[in-house]
């Protein structure tokens, strides 16, 4: 070797020289992968008017955020893929009877009061398609229950339970299963939201914790109130919500103890709100209300090794 | 059944290219230059006992200490003291180094050789002392000088020795050469070791991933019916060659924070550090070579090599036929630990387990992007630490928060860096402020020192 080569300076870094092959965007490529089975049984279901509002959901989401990137002049961050996982999970959270303005208002809100001033990704202490969702519910009440498609009414069968017209006669697992029941865009198909959940485990997106305590607990609470637990399980936006709305990250706790913390207080809460609070559906508010309580669950921290038992 | 500890992480172990290759021994050319620094190990510096002009033997100990927590340095050559100057060591510090020029004739000091029956009647204190001189630390990578470890204090109750052969750092195969080819050394090692320590039993701790190694120990084991010597096969599984992850793994015991493994009746040998005490106890041999595992694409030579300490990386090279393609990046070690080289000139000294060697497009140097608190870095940590947190606290320097959060606990393993998807410098940064709160630990307790000297 020449000498001049030799004195060349190496390169020189902190440790690990090794990293795992994961980034931010394999992981919301992941998620997205998990959620089409949802997406493709709602476009199924009910139609192109699901599918349009998925597209301009996303479509929103993805602008607003290069907008106001732009504007505030910083990087521009559309290519993490973070803005399509809300606009799925916006629009997967809607009617499918809405007007196609709505999702798009509804993405703006997401992105920009959610997300953006809070500090971009990783900063946002709520879901921001929940809360979006939410705002648009107290916005706009009647477009966002309306059930009535084609001039047929397919009351959610939450909305049925509520109301007393409910039996277990009634009940039908199979469609509830499969889809074939009112409901938002993407949370009827209990089976395609299960594997969805069941590949975002798989790949280690999300942990079990999150969850697993949220049906456990669900369940337990269902059940003591003498509810029809199966079929609730499988209805509204509980899967929806379990594995994919309260594990959002940003959302959520990363200590494992606060994670089971969120997932059962979201439990408890969806069966408290189903049972006997005024809505028929209690998963999103559950879910944002124990995004509130985030930074208390984080104090669970593990167990440091060495140190004692607390 | 195969043990392990508590989270952790799975990089791939990168070992198959070199863990077949047998150990080469390598001759320093005479005429060679040998630079050996005067801190090779944790602890204080040595001085130089040789001066330059003066003419040494192999094995002849050029440098001491009287600080207890150090280890002497002896020359790996027998020549002629050229200088003793600053130098650049291979863990990216400056300290002093006697240069030797290597005669090439290996004139050797007297070395006695004991028995294992003559050790039985050596009072405990004159086996370390034994240790001691022969200037062994360990050799996984820390440096810790081993006299200290063999001298726990009264109250510590030793039951185990654990051996720790996990190498469990992607790439190194040197330990898992020398568990092969030197298995009888270390079977009396472990003797010698039995000795210091006569309640315990020695547990060899290993993983999984070497086959040839774990059928070899267990062969002889069986033959030799020593019944204090056992073997625990672990989980192929990052980090856990470190010594708390090892106790937790093996003997379900936890070293309490900031205290040493005989708080938990534990003392850990690396497995060459353990044949070093071997060579040193029944052979008296002083620490003076050391096996190099050589890999990576612009690796010179892949391989397993027996080196003098003090030879320089630029020798080492030259010896192996020089690179075939021009490297951007050496690491002297581990790719999880290890550190890397500004340039050739920093010789090879007793941390040295591995030179591994990569091209332009393998070092991309990851930029860092916002948190998404995937928590991974928690799910990952071995000891149960906030990652984030700690790193969040240490780029906003709040020391103070930082060690609220059992920052100062961290043992830098990576693991958290390892798993970010964010590819945030977490380990780094945790390694920055730790340094910085030492440094101020140290002055405050050197203060009252200083001020006595004033006055």
């Amino acid at each position: 070797m020449k000498n001049d080569e030799n004195d060349k300076l190496l390169l020189v870094t902190g440790t690990p020289h090794v990293r795992d092959h994961a980034d931010i965007e394999k992981i919301m490529g992941d998620v997205i992968i998990a959620l089409l089975p949802a997406c493709v049984m709602g476009a199924y279901t009910f139609g192109p008017r699901a599918a349009a509002a998925m597209l301009v959901s996303v479509a929103s989401c993805v602008f607003f955020e290069y907008l106001f990137e732009k504007i505030t002049k910083r990087p521009v961050t559309i290519r993490d893929l973070s803005a399509v996982v809300t606009g799925l999970l916006l629009a997967m959270n809607l009617p499918p009877t809405v007007p196609l303005w709505l999702p798009a208002v509804g993405g703006a809100f997401a992105i920009i009061v959610v997300k953006q001033l809070f500090g971009g990704l990783g900063q946002n202490f709520m879901n921001p398609a929940l809360a979006a969702r939410a705002f648009l519910l107290a916005s706009y009440p009647a477009l966002m229950t309306n059930w009535v498609i084609d001039g047929v009414s397919s009351a959610t069968p939450l909305a049925r339970l509520k109301a007393g017209g409910f039996t277990p006669q009634g009940v039908d697992y199979f469609n509830a299963a499969a889809g074939h029941i009112g409901g938002c865009i993407g949370e009827t198909s209990a089976i395609a939201l299960i594997i969805g959940g069941a590949y975002l485990l798989a790949k280690g997106v999300v942990s079990w914790r999150i969850p697993f305590a949220y049906l456990a607990v669900f369940a337990l609470f269902s059940a003591f109130f003498g509810r029809p637990t199966g079929y609730e399980l499988l209805t509204g936006g509980l899967l929806l919500g379990a594995f994919f709305m309260a594990t959002d990250y940003s959302s959520s706790p990363v200590s494992p103890l606060g994670q089971l913390a969120m997932g059962a207080g979201c439990g408890a809460l969806t069966a408290l709100i189903r049972s006997f609070g005024g809505y028929p559906e209690g998963v999103s508010y559950s879910i944002l209300l124990m995004n509130l309580a985030v930074p208390l669950l984080d104090k669970i921290k593990p167990r440091v090794y060495g140190h004692k038992k607390r | 059944m195969r043990l392990t500890f508590k989270n952790g992480i799975h990089p791939h172990d990168k070992k198959i290219s070199t863990s077949g290759l047998p150990i080469e021994t390598v001759q320093p050319k005479p005429g060679s230059i040998m630079v050996y620094p005067l801190s090779q190990h944790a602890g204080a510096p040595c001085r130089a006992l040789v001066s330059p002009g003066d003419s040494v033997l192999l094995g002849q100990k050029i440098a001491d200490s009287d600080a207890y927590v150090s280890a002497p340095v002896h020359s790996s050559v027998s020549g002629v003291v050229k200088e003793i100057k600053r130098t650049l060591t291979p863990s990216g510090l400056y300290c002093d180094a006697v240069f030797i020029e290597n005669d090439g004739e290996n004139r050797a000091a007297e070395f006695t050789r004991r028995s294992l029956d003559d050790i039985k009647k050596m009072p405990r204190q004159e086996l370390v002392a034994i240790a001691r001189e022969a200037g062994i630390v360990g050799m996984g990578g820390a440096g810790f000088p081993t006299h200290v470890k063999l001298s726990p204090p009264p109250g510590d109750k030793i039951s185990a020795v654990i051996i720790n052969a996990a190498e469990c750092e992607p790439y190194l195969t040197s330990d898992h050469r020398v568990l092969l080819e030197e298995t009888e050394r270390l079977i009396d090692g472990i003797r010698v070791l039995l000795t210091l320590f006569p309640e315990a039993r020695a547990i060899i701790g290993i993983e999984s991933n070497k086959t040839d190694a774990v059928n070899k120990l267990n062969a002889l084991l069986s033959e030799i019916k020593e019944d204090r010597i056992s073997l625990a096969v672990l989980v192929p599984k990052y980090p856990q060659g470190s010594e708390k992850q090892l106790i937790s793994a093996i003997l379900r015991r936890e070293v309490p924070s900031g205290g040493l493994p005989s708080q938990a009746g534990v003392v850990v040998l690396n497995a060459d550090t353990t044949i070093a005490l071997q060579r040193a106890v029944l052979r008296g041999r002083p620490l003076i070579r050391r096996i190099v595992t050589v890999d990576g694409s612009r690796a010179p030579k892949l391989g397993n090599y027996k080196v003098r300490l003090g030879m320089t990386y630029r020798d080492f090279v030259e010896h192996m036929g020089g690179f075939k393609q021009a490297p951007a990046k050496i690491i002297s070690g581990g790719p999880m630990m290890g550190v890397c080289l500004f340039n050739l000139d920093a010789p090879i000294i007793k941390t040295s387990s591995a030179f591994l060697c990569f091209g332009e497009g393998e070092v991309k140097i990851h930029s860092e992007r916002p948190c998404i608190r995937c928590g991974r870095c928690v799910e990952r940590c071995p000891l149960g630490l906030m990652p984030l947190e700690l790193n969040a606290a240490a780029t906003a320097k709040e020391t103070r928060e930082f060690i609220q959060n059992n920052g100062m606990d961290c043992m830098e393993c990576g693991s958290c860096s390892y798993v970010c998807p964010s590819k945030r410098h977490l380990a780094q940064s945790i390694r920055t402020i730790k340094r910085a709160v030492m440094a101020e630990r140290r002055k405050k307790a050197d203060a009252p020192a200083r001020e006595v000297a004033k006055t």
